[in-house]
């Protein structure tokens, strides 16, 4: 159930921006309100997730607080997107992480941590955590290669299958059939907003972020977030590959496929998590959701302190640290994947599902309308 | 606090669209310029803070523009819209310098793009600025603040001291405190008086307690009331204002572009007295949109309502406020606070009336009364299908026509036809000039552009020379 308060007031600022439509021209969310009158759960639910929070209309709006009609979009749509990540994901006893998330975040990967440190400890001894480890199979030696992977890969599955079945929940819940989503057109050009973050260019002039100057600063932040993640899932994979089918175990030279791509994303990781959170440090606070914001900075923490501990290991790969680098780096990891369907990373899935109906609810007003 | 005695070049007086239009071109000019602005930050801009595009002149299609828009087919619009009451001379000077607006204003931060949907027709003749209004208000604060540009707010200037037609300084209370501001030349651009309702009651009487107005409530008169009392030449009739049909219920300063209310033409208008009273379907927008407000304005109680049914309800843009609805017309009647049984009889008459025809909002279509006064001329159907829905409307005041009389310098003239050679005035103050009458979408914005860009090139000239 999303707060009926909330929705009352989501319908109160749509109606009042149905009525003046000077925004229309900076990202989805206008002209998706411009096909409807009236504005129900769904409704709100589906525009709150086509919203990027850039904040143009909020500093554009001659409505915004003091005045009266004290509209301001990207809090409401922050506040509804929090509800909305919450009401989809499951079971309902983990969803309430969302209500606390940088608490919860957290907690979770320091239990993680204490856990590891205990196991590594207790099974393998002092001895092995703080010794050198060299060649193939050095990390194996500290973390054996099934205690790695075997919970890593069931927390992704999980986490997947939690965050797939709150897409077709929200798919149907903003009045999709199933069958809608199965049209490449479509498909295609909810990717390409999605990967070319189309609606954090604010009709050309960027997004009001920290402040009311227009900027794309936030918009390559989040490239190299989202590009650095893609990178080191490469990696990740590509490093799979090689052990699984040709028995060619961790650690890998420094020009290996898999350390080449992961130093580039982790790199790129770095630098976006932190330029991100800088934006986020000196963000207006008055359009923001304080809900979302401890969501944002715990998740943006987490990819901070994966990429940043995988790098130190590589550097320091060789050395006595390399055991105590590892427990550290594989907490921080166990945090993000247990977390994944319980976080922002929730956002990927709304955010797609509600681009795909974009396009497609474009292109039929389009094609009725030419 | 001390008095401030500013050292500075030129001091401009509002800051709206014009005034930072001069503010931008003086500093780039050379001069130090001090902007005074009334309004709070928040409220900055006056009612070009609820402005969406403005009327240029262009010689052929461009990414935001459908198609050319000359001179002469921008100075028929402006004829007809005025009946002949501008000055040609002023109007043409700001048609052909409006062609520049569309790279000027970009250059200052602005950002345009394609017109908005439900004003196609202005996709032609208007620029849209992105964002609307406020947004091209920032980002002339930003670009005057970048180039040093000193803005003050909550600064309202009270009097002017002028003497021998020649401005000396100003008084303005500033967060509470007096100061008087020197400067060697003056750009007023403090919009009309529209927001001073004892002004407006010189010449409306007790109605205009009951005028709501769209804009900020900061256009007080003030220095268009300094200027004519130093002798500055008037122009635009006092009593004209510029007046739409507003929602009842909106606020009654700042409502904006959202309390504006276009049903009317898709069904029947009556006063407090349950009288249709004018043609709702004679003409097409904008013609309808400039005069509801001053019909309404005539009505008793300054109120009429707008009663439409089902079928109708799509047909015009959705307004801020939900309209009253009720399943039948005596139960509409007794929600608006209207005689149940004398409403049920209005409508009747009006759907005996009504003539079969083929229903098209988008042309004069053949949908009328017969043999009803007054008659409903176009987009004449039976209210027939429940539920039914009304909107109680005002006047809603745009703006006011007095203003000062400018030369092509945009210096102020005072009486015996002398320009003054240090007072300058931009925007709605002096739009009377060249708009003196009616209504033509945009054309204020660009009034105030150009006339904003005179004054502040002439007040610099003037004041570093």
């Amino acid at each position: 159930m999303l707060p009926p308060e909330l929705l009352q007031e989501g319908e109160r600022q749509m109606t009042i921006c149905n009525a003046c439509r000077y925004c229309e021209g900076y990202c989805a969310v206008f002209p998706a309100m411009e096909l409807r009158r009236n504005f129900t759960k769904a409704d709100l639910t589906y525009l709150a997730n086509l919203c990027f929070d850039c904040r143009d209309c909020y500093y554009s709006c001659q409505y915004a607080p003091p005045h009266e009609f004290a509209v301001n979009v990207p809090k409401l749509m922050s506040q509804l997107r929090v509800e909305t990540y919450r009401e989809f994901s499951s079971p309902a006893i983990f969803s309430a992480l969302f209500r606390k998330n940088g608490l919860a975040v957290s907690l979770i990967t320091f239990a993680a941590l204490a856990i590891i440190v205990l196991l590594v400890l207790g099974l393998k001894g002092p001895g092995i955590l703080f010794g050198i480890h060299l060649g193939e199979g050095a990390f194996y030696r500290v973390v054996p290669f099934l205690a790695m992977t075997i919970p890593a890969l069931a927390m992704a599955l999980y986490g997947l299958t939690v965050l797939l079945m709150g897409m077709v929940r929200f798919w149907r819940e903003t009045q999709g059939h199933l069958s809608e989503m199965i049209s490449l057109s479509d498909l295609w050009r909810a990717t390409k907003d999605a990967f070319g973050l189309t609606y954090m260019k604010g009709g050309g002039a960027g997004c009001s972020y920290p402040d009311a100057s227009f900027t794309y600063s936030r918009r390559w932040f989040h490239h190299l977030v989202f590009y650095g993640f893609l990178l080191d899932f490469a990696s990740t994979s590509v490093a799979a590959f090689y052990d699984h089918f040709f028995g060619w175990q961790a650690p890998y030279p420094l020009f290996s496929v898999p350390v080449v791509l992961g130093t580039v994303g982790g790199i790129g990781l770095v630098i976006g998590t932190s330029g991100l959170m800088v934006l986020k440090y000196q963000s207006d606070r008055d359009p923001a959701e304080a809900k979302m914001l401890s969501m944002d900075v715990a998740f943006l923490a987490l990819l901070f302190f994966t990429s940043l501990t995988g790098l130190v290991l590589l550097a320091l790969r060789d050395t006595a640290a390399m055991g105590t680098l590892l427990v550290i780096h594989l907490s921080v990891v166990a945090g993000l994947f247990i977390t994944m369907p319980y976080g922002k990373f929730a956002h990927v899935a709304y955010r797609y599902a509600a681009l795909v109906r974009y396009a497609i609810e474009q292109r039929r007003t389009h094609s009725v309308n030419p | 606090m001390a008095e401030r005695k500013s050292s500075v070049d030129v001091l401009i007086v509002g800051g709206g669209n014009a005034g930072l239009c001069a503010a931008i071109t003086a500093r780039r000019a050379g001069a130090r310029v001090l902007l005074l602005e009334s309004a709070t930050k928040d409220f900055r801009g006056g009612n070009s803070r609820h402005t969406r595009n403005i009327r240029a002149m262009h010689k052929a299609a461009t990414a935001y523009l459908t198609g050319p828009y000359d001179e002469e087919e921008f100075w028929d619009d402006l004829l007809q819209v005025t009946g002949g009451e501008t000055n040609e001379h002023l109007a043409r000077l700001t048609i052909r310098a409006s062609e520049e607006l569309g790279e000027w204003m970009p250059a200052n931060g602005v950002r345009w793009q394609g017109s908005l949907r439900g004003t196609l027709h202005l996709g032609r003749t208007n620029l849209f600025m992105l964002g609307g209004g406020k947004a091209m208000v920032n980002s002339y604060y930003n670009a005057a603040s970048r180039l040093g540009v000193e803005v003050a707010y909550e600064s309202e200037v009270r009097e002017l001291k002028i003497g021998d037609g020649e401005f000396i300084s100003a008084v303005a209370i500033c967060n509470g405190a007096t100061h008087e501001f020197n400067a060697n030349a003056i750009v007023v651009a403090s919009g009309g008086f529209e927001a001073n309702i004892p002004w407006l009651k010189e010449y409306w009487g007790e109605a205009a307690d009951n005028f709501i107005i769209r804009g900020t409530k900061h256009n007080q008169g003030q220095m268009l009331k300094e200027l004519l009392k130093h002798g500055a030449k008037p122009v635009g009739n006092p009593r004209g204002c510029h007046a739409v049909a507003v929602d009842a219920r909106a606020p009654k300063f700042d409502g904006g572009i959202v309390t504006r209310l276009d049903s009317v033409p898709f069904g029947i208008a009556v006063n407090k007295e349950v009288k249709r009273f004018y043609d709702e379907g004679e003409d097409f927008w904008p013609k309808r949109y400039a005069i509801w407000g001053g019909l309404i304005a005539r009505q008793p109680d300054q109120i009429a309502y707008s009663v439409v049914d089902a079928k109708a309800l799509p047909l015009f843009m959705p307004s801020v406020f939900p309209p009253v609805k009720a399943g039948s017309i005596p139960e509409l009647a007794s929600a608006l606070g209207l005689d149940p049984a004398v409403l049920v009889a209005v409508v009747d008459k009006f759907n005996r009336a009504v003539r079969p025809g083929a229903f098209d909002p988008r042309s004069l279509d053949s949908c009328r009364t017969e043999g009803l006064h007054p008659p409903k001329s176009h987009w004449a159907r039976a209210i027939d299908t429940p539920p039914y829905y009304g909107y109680p409307l005002r006047p809603g005041i745009t703006f006011t026509y007095l203003g000062i009389t400018v030369d092509e310098h945009a210096r102020v003239v005072m009486q015996g036809d002398r320009p003054a050679k240090n007072i300058f005035a931009a925007g709605e103050v002096m739009a009377g000039n060249i708009l003196g009458k009616g209504y033509l979408g945009g054309f204020g914005l660009t009034i105030g552009s150009v006339f904003g860009r005179i004054a502040g090139r002439e007040a610099a000239r003037y004041a570093t020379a």
